[in-house]
């Protein structure tokens, strides 16, 4: 603590709060990541590209619509469907036709896709800042143990599990998401009894990049949207899901905590180097597991 | 080894090219001099890397930290302390080795994609450190305007200096690709499970290469700060490793020269299209994606002959018919 404030129960809680709600974006994001590496066996190095054209298409869509509240909502819902249909282009078009191919070379596709994107967002949406007001009922702040937190980071606390549990049902539970499980292990298999598995893979990583594109409209009222989020976010989401397990999509709300709840009490102990706290993180538990910390799919 | 490396004829070509290099500042305007110099350095940053990746298939996913850590430690030799110019060049080099050895020992238990993903992790580490490191190296800023001894302070005495360390570290890492232990290494890529059988230990040969490929990427980082005088974050940062990566791809990953194409593909299509345009991302990815489609192998990796006879022959059968 620099200014020699005591740090109290109070502030511990806060920062773990807020850290927590950080994971949740940050959990939203990886698990498509993981969901695409699981099911596709690539590292999809555009996703974080796919998740700044989120931000950029939810600020666009809540400026058309005044920036009230029902733009906001809106901007959540069609955001990361704008994403959704980007994604379904590139899979259809170019994608598809490399799955035989070395995995190199799949991840330098999708580095040249990040490459194209990143400055398609800069030729449409310019190079300044932006910024989206959180609807009305979100702002202010309300308070826990006697701190304030903001009432968005209440939000994203809920909206992070019920996307957690969406997910989980779907994989389980409905028959697309069974045979894209099954796809994951044993791609050969899947195409022996007659299912179509290029438009398994296609359908995985439509829904991957979904969800990159929710995290980032989740995450525009919280941070200035410019060009180069997507550079930070994705070797973060990368980390995380190579601590959580590469594919498993609990291990990455593990890595997501871990990553969110070490950064936010970074922030508290050692603001200059709060950066470092989650890398440290990730050797430590890389050296102690080094597959990560649940079951990897591979 | 020698007298077989003069008979070959790509030792004479690489040869005359070397002296129509060291002629070209004599007839070349300023800035293409300087431009050279640019690609000499990058190109051996990605030959050092293809060591590992090409000759090794070690997923070195963050080789550009090496490069930055080499820069770093000559140039804050030179700019904080009074050390001679070349003990700082010389501490540079092997500070980038010490490095890799420390990552490398971290990272070669791992396999593949976690090795990659281990090695990002604590690069950003380093670069994290680096970057918020204010009083030391100037943060996000960088340090500009470090004092580069004067018989290499001009563009074409640096030009010359640069290619000359180019040259002695290309016949180094040919010499080290050709020897017993290039050999033994190429072997473990093909099959890490037989060499292992037969009694050579894969992760020291692995870490052996990473110390030599880092410590040649070190010598790129020096370079750098006799180009251009300044460090600064971003040669430590992940974009710029993948870069090189992409680098080595595109030149053609099995061969010994083709990083050196893809460095100066890249670096041309930075200066010349980026003076046009600020979107020459777009472009490079564009003309990425069409390499996947059309050559994958990379440009040198490509066997353009046998191609060519293929399809002379196929062409004669169908006049016959």
């Amino acid at each position: 603590m620099e200014d020699g404030q005591a740090i109290t129960f109070a502030a511990l809680s806060i920062t773990f709060l807020v850290g927590v709600s950080r994971a949740m974006i940050l959990f939203i994001v990886t698990s498509g990541l993981s969901f695409v590496l699981g099911v596709l066996r690539i590292p999809n190095v555009a996703h974080g590209s796919l998740y700044m054209i989120g931000a950029f298409a939810a600020h666009s869509i809540s400026t058309l619509f005044g920036g009230e509240s029902i733009g906001f909502w809106l901007a959540l819902i069609f955001a990361p469907f704008m994403v959704a249909l980007i994604s379904l282009v590139a899979e259809r078009s170019l994608f598809c036709h490399l799955y035989e191919r070395e995995h190199l070379m799949l991840l330098l596709f999708t580095f040249a896709l990040m490459l194209i994107l990143g400055d398609l967002t800069k030729i449409i949406w310019g190079a300044d800042y932006r910024s989206i007001m959180a609807p009305k009922i979100f702002q202010g702040s309300v308070s826990i143990f006697g701190s304030p937190i903001p009432k968005y980071n209440i939000f994203l606390l809920i909206i992070g599990p019920i996307v957690a549990i969406g997910l989980w049902l779907f994989s389980s539970k409905t028959k697309i998401g069974k045979i894209a499980r099954a796809a994951a292990v044993d791609r050969e298999m899947v195409g022996a009894i007659g299912i179509n598995v290029s438009w398994v893979f296609a359908f995985a990583f439509i829904l991957g990049c979904f969800l990159a594109g929710l995290g980032g409209a989740l995450v525009s009222p919280t941070i200035s949207v410019t060009i180069g989020m997507d550079h930070n976010i994705i070797i973060e989401a990368f980390l995380i899901v190579t601590i959580g397990g590469l594919g498993n999509m609990w291990g990455a709300m593990v890595g997501s905590l871990i990553f969110g709840i070490t950064q936010s009490f970074g922030v508290l102990f050692w603001p200059q180097f709060a950066i470092v706290f989650p890398y440290v993180a990730v050797v430590i538990v890389l050296t102690w597991k080094p597959t990560g910390m649940l079951k990897s799919v591979w | 080894m020698f007298s077989e490396m003069i008979r070959q004829k790509s030792f004479c070509v690489s040869a005359v090219i070397f002296v129509i290099l060291l002629l070209a500042p004599s007839f070349l305007p300023r800035f293409y001099t300087y431009f050279l110099t640019i690609i000499f350095v990058t190109a051996l940053l990605a030959m050092s890397l293809n060591l590992c990746v090409g000759h090794g298939m070690l997923f070195q996913f963050h080789h550009g930290v090496f490069y930055g850590v080499g820069a770093y430690t000559a140039g804050l030799l030179l700019a904080k302390t009074s050390v001679p110019w070349w003990i700082a060049f010389i501490a540079g080099s092997l500070a980038a080795a010490l490095a890799g050895l420390l990552i490398g020992m971290f990272c070669i238990r791992l396999n593949r994609l976690y090795f990659g993903m281990l090695q990002i992790s604590l690069g950003s580490l380093i670069w994290a450190i680096a970057f918020r490191w204010y009083s030391l190296t100037g943060g996000d800023d960088g340090i500009h305007g470090i004092p580069i001894p004067d018989f290499i302070s001009s563009t074409t005495s640096a030009y010359y200096f640069v290619l000359i360390v180019l040259g002695i570290c290309l016949i180094l890492l040919y010499l080290i690709i050709k020897s017993p232990f290039g050999s033994t290494l190429q072997a473990i890529r093909d099959n890490p499970e037989r060499c292992a059988a037969v009694g050579i230990n894969v992760r020291r040969h692995q870490l052996t290469a990473i110390v030599i490929a880092t410590f040649f990427g070190g010598v790129a980082g020096v370079l750098f700060v006799v180009m251009e005088g300044s460090i600064f974050p971003d040669l430590l940062f992940w974009v710029l490793s993948l870069e090189i990566f992409i680098m080595c791809l595109l030149g053609g990953w099995f061969t010994f020269a083709g990083p050196i194409l893809g460095a100066a593909i890249i670096v041309s299509l930075r200066t010349f299209v980026g003076t046009y345009t600020e979107y020459w991302t777009l472009i490079l990815g564009i003309i990425l994606i069409l390499l996947i489609f059309f050559l994958p192998e990379g440009i040198m990796g490509y066997n353009y002959i046998e191609k060519f006879r293929a399809w002379s022959k196929r062409n004669a059968a169908e006049r016959f018919e």
